[in-house]
């Protein structure tokens, strides 16, 4: 057991090293969510009207409700970005290197996806603090109730990662995720807009939606920021997190033909 | 005998076999070079070695432990050098050994000790504290192979490690794991580059997935050299140079 602990803290020290010497991707990081929220945000104001719904008890300004969202993308972005570069660059290298440990395949795994959760946590709460600071502050009880929130949501995506990057191999590079994965799940949500005003122009939209992931662990972080629990929320991101994992460790099994091809 | 034993080990990729009834074994204290152009199957047998892929036939024992029955025993004595760098350039040598070293579940003052131990079999340990993007290309490398001894493994698996190296580096490199084997690991060295080889070593030649000989070096060249007589056998294998 002692190996296990070992190796998990092995790859949670070189992710987090990595990630602090990569300022590039920790500025890119923190850009793209400041951008929708000071810029985009800011320009929706107007347009559009949020009531009152949970966890909020008083008018909220759209700036207010779109951060959980934007916290959620920063996973989405941290979970498929670390999962295929396995694939796509020289990291295939070092997935090589992590699977030729005397270690379960399954716990590896975990390890790198936990150590990538740990990354995306991080710069969720340097993101929040800069919120904080154009004043969209939180409950103080909020920003530690969200870190649980923050790691079941960041395995889930992360996890779901790890099965786009084991299985599909159409999708050539990063922007190709973009296109297939990433908008469609950030936008099919309630990352931007409440479901019911989804459902005011399309029903058929907001069903998708409410069948999205990404809309669970999304309203799972807005509850956890004021200290409350979505049941629902955290029913289906477990749910979701344990599926994905399952699809991610039988796509990595060696003794199945995904990586056939790969191993050359 | 322990070792490295591989018996008619077949793998497909679709219809195509990559690898068709590859058996030999390389005994501790060997030097083997697994020869072949490109193509020939040798990185398709380094993924089932190091089970990255699993054979569809046959068997493969790593120091007696069958590589499909007790993975993680045979994984925990194999070391390996893949044919594409896998270095963290923005970390020291030592971080870098540091975290392979936690892989294989070493940690605190043992993962110190192996640590610079393997660095000084390589003639490394005063470059412990450098950047991996301040060294060369051969130190790049010679710091891989303390990497792949830090465990102590009794098999080194090395595949076409010294490609895009000047050739100064390339002999220092060849030398110093054939001292490597000398001093008892089982070396299977993977390469199209018939002057890696000794003429004691022994050599199997692989060829669009079959054996075709595994022999003594000497005994491959006959009255030949051997780059004329590995060409001679492989006739199509136009890319292997002396």
């Amino acid at each position: 057991m002692k190996a296990w602990l070992t190796a998990l803290f092995a790859i949670i020290t070189r992710e987090n090293l990595r990630f602090v010497r990569q300022r590039g991707r920790f500025l890119a990081a923190l850009v793209r969510p400041l951008v929708w929220l000071l810029v985009f945000a800011a320009g929706f104001r107007a347009a559009l009207g949020v009531s009152i719904i949970p966890p909020y008890q008083t008018y909220i300004t759209y700036e207010v409700y779109i951060l959980p969202g934007l916290c959620g993308m920063i996973q989405l972005f941290n979970g498929m970005q670390s999962s295929l570069s396995l694939v796509y660059d020289q990291e295939m290298g070092s997935m090589r290197l992590l699977l030729t440990s005397p270690l379960p395949r399954w716990w590896l795994l975990f390890s790198k996806l936990l150590a990538g959760v740990i990354v995306s946590i991080l710069q969720v709460m340097v993101f929040l603090g800069l919120a904080a600071l154009t004043g969209i502050d939180l409950p103080p009880l909020g920003y530690l109730a969200v870190l649980p929130a923050l790691l079941l949501s960041g395995l889930m995506l992360g996890a779901f990662g790890l099965v786009i990057s084991s299985t599909i191999r159409q999708l050539e590079n990063f922007a190709g995720v973009m296109n297939f994965v990433i908008f469609p799940m950030f936008f099919l949500s309630s990352a931007l807009y409440p479901l019911w005003k989804m459902a005011e122009s399309s029903p058929l939209l907001r069903d998708i939606c409410a069948y999205n992931p990404f809309t669970h662990a999304v309203e799972l972080i807005r509850f956890a920021l004021y200290g409350q629990i979505n049941l629902e929320a955290l029913a289906w991101v477990s749910c979701c997190f344990v599926v994905f994992m399952l699809a991610a460790v039988w796509g990595y099994d060696p003794a199945r033909a995904m990586l056939r091809g790969r191993g050359r | 005998m322990k070792g490295l034993e591989i018996s008619h080990v077949g793998y497909r990729y679709g219809e195509r076999k990559a690898l068709d009834d590859v058996s030999f074994n390389v005994e501790p204290g060997r030097f083997c070079a697994l020869l072949g152009p490109n193509g020939a199957g040798k990185s398709t047998l380094f993924a089932l070695l190091t089970r990255l892929i699993v054979a569809d036939e046959g068997t493969i024992n790593v120091a007696g432990f069958d590589i499909a029955q007790t993975p993680r025993a045979a994984l925990a004595r194999i070391g390996v050098v893949f044919q594409q760098p896998t270095l963290d350039l923005d970390m020291t040598v030592r971080r870098n050994l540091r975290y392979f070293a936690g892989l294989h579940g070493l940690s605190g003052r043992s993962a110190a000790m192996a640590i610079d131990r393997a660095l000084a079999q390589l003639g490394m340990a005063e470059r412990a504290d450098e950047l991996v993007r301040a060294l060369n290309g051969g130190h790049r490398r010679r710091m891989e192979i303390a990497r792949a001894l830090v465990h102590q493994p009794e098999i080194l698996l090395l595949d076409e490690a010294t490609v895009g190296l000047d050739a100064a580096s390339r002999q220092a490199i060849t030398d110093h794991v054939h001292q490597l084997a000398e001093s008892g690991l089982a070396v299977l060295w993977a390469t199209h580059l018939v002057d890696e080889i000794a003429m004691s070593d022994q050599v199997v030649v692989l060829h669009r997935g079959r054996v075709l000989s595994n022999g003594p070096a000497a005994a491959l060249a006959g009255d030949r050299s051997l780059a004329k007589a590995f060409l001679a056998m492989t006739a199509d294998g136009t890319e292997a140079t002396a």
